[in-house]
């Protein structure tokens, strides 16, 4: 009996992991959170952006790691035409210290990052967004201040090696905005590391 | 002499077809891969996703180790999927899981267009790691965080316990 209720306890709390979470065409809520430089960071603060590309990412995952070169120029690339990357660290640095708020200073600096690196400090931000690893992408659009979910996954569709890519999902859905359009495809599944929390 | 030299190449030979078959690692892209996740036989399969970079997935090992072991005569198979990518990666699995003392069946899988099959290795899957797929023929679980041993036992002991 006791069995049978902790598995119920279980299946109910996947089901309500897998019910959190923006789905494509959701309103994103307004967020605020450190930076590296610590400064608060809001979406709010962005008047002109016509959207943002927010990625949950980290100093740890390998994932991470092989995307920094490709966040950075996709941050160069489309920060000047509306849509910057937010970066935001979701993991809980007490389960992986590489990833505690100095850590994410030192590796800022190391790679130049361009764009906000952020750090969920109470875990809220990654799970209303239903953020499960890093990386993982969520694309909204700006209507003066009216966040709108456009696309979720993968930034494309080779994490080993940036010269075989062949679907650049992010870009291709950033170009479609960027042309008033809905992206063709609005959401991908990303292999990465799960985010570390204590509950 | 002659006796203790033909003994010596007996030996040799024993130590290198033991050392062989004790540990070797594939590397298998999804499509080669994907026959493991739909077998129609009466073993229940245990197929874990990890990677040596992560905590999780490294903590959970032993646990596996400690299923397979358990459940050597009950029909239960247990797969670990090694995403691991980088310089060396099959000489780097191998000592690691010489050290950590893991003895059950690593298979490296290397096919970095993860969207196009984390959706075929089950619908509930999104693709963190760590994650657990148990099944025995057409019934399927799946767990996408850390597992512990008595988890693992329930969901298996369910799937044996079905009738055939």
């Amino acid at each position: 009996m006791k069995k049978v209720l902790i598995l119920g306890l279980f299946i109910v709390a996947a089901i309500g992991i897998q019910a959190q979470g923006y789905q494509i065409g959701d309103k994103a809520k307004d967020f605020k959170l450190k930076n590296v430089d610590g400064k608060q960071i809001s979406l709010a603060d962005y008047k002109d952006a016509k959207g943002f590309i927010v990625i949950f990412t980290c100093n740890h995952c390998p994932y991470s790691v092989a995307y920094e070169d490709r966040i950075l120029e996709i941050d160069k690339k489309y920060k000047e035409k509306g849509f910057p990357v937010i970066a935001i660290n979701p993991n809980d640095p007490e389960l992986y210290e590489s990833d505690s708020f100095d850590n994410m200073i030192v590796r800022a600096k190391e790679k130049g990052f361009t764009f906000p690196y952020l750090m969920d400090e109470t875990q809220d931000v990654f799970k209303r967004f239903g953020a499960t690893k890093t990386p993982h992408v969520f694309i909204l659009s700006n209507k003066s201040g009216e966040y709108t979910v456009e696309y979720i996954g993968a930034i494309d569709n080779n994490y080993k090696d940036a010269s075989q890519v062949t679907s650049t999902y992010v870009e291709d859905a950033v170009d479609a905005l960027l042309q008033n359009k809905k992206p063709e495809t609005t959401s991908t599944k990303a292999i990465g590391c799960g985010i570390k929390t204590k509950g | 002499m002659k006796f203790k030299y033909q003994l010596l190449l007996l030996s040799l030979l024993i130590i290198s077809i033991k050392s062989v078959s004790a540990q070797e690692i594939k590397s298998y892209n999804f499509n080669e891969l994907e026959p493991i996740f739909h077998y129609q036989n009466d073993t229940t399969y245990v197929i874990n996703f990890w990677a040596m970079w992560c905590k999780p997935c490294v903590e959970e090992l032993p646990e596996f180790e400690d299923i397979r072991k358990d459940y050597t005569d009950k029909k239960v198979k247990v797969i670990l999927i090694s995403l691991d990518f980088g310089k060396n990666t099959e000489d780097r699995l191998l000592g690691f899981l010489k050290k950590k003392n893991i003895n059950a069946e690593v298979v490296l899988l290397d096919d970095p267009d993860a969207n196009s099959w984390i959706g075929k290795v089950d619908k509930n899957w999104d693709g963190a790691l760590p994650a657990t797929l148990i099944y025995k023929k057409g019934i399927r679980k799946v767990f996408t965080r850390q597992i512990s041993y008595d988890e693992l036992a329930g969901s298996i002991d369910k799937l044996n316990n079905q009738p055939n």
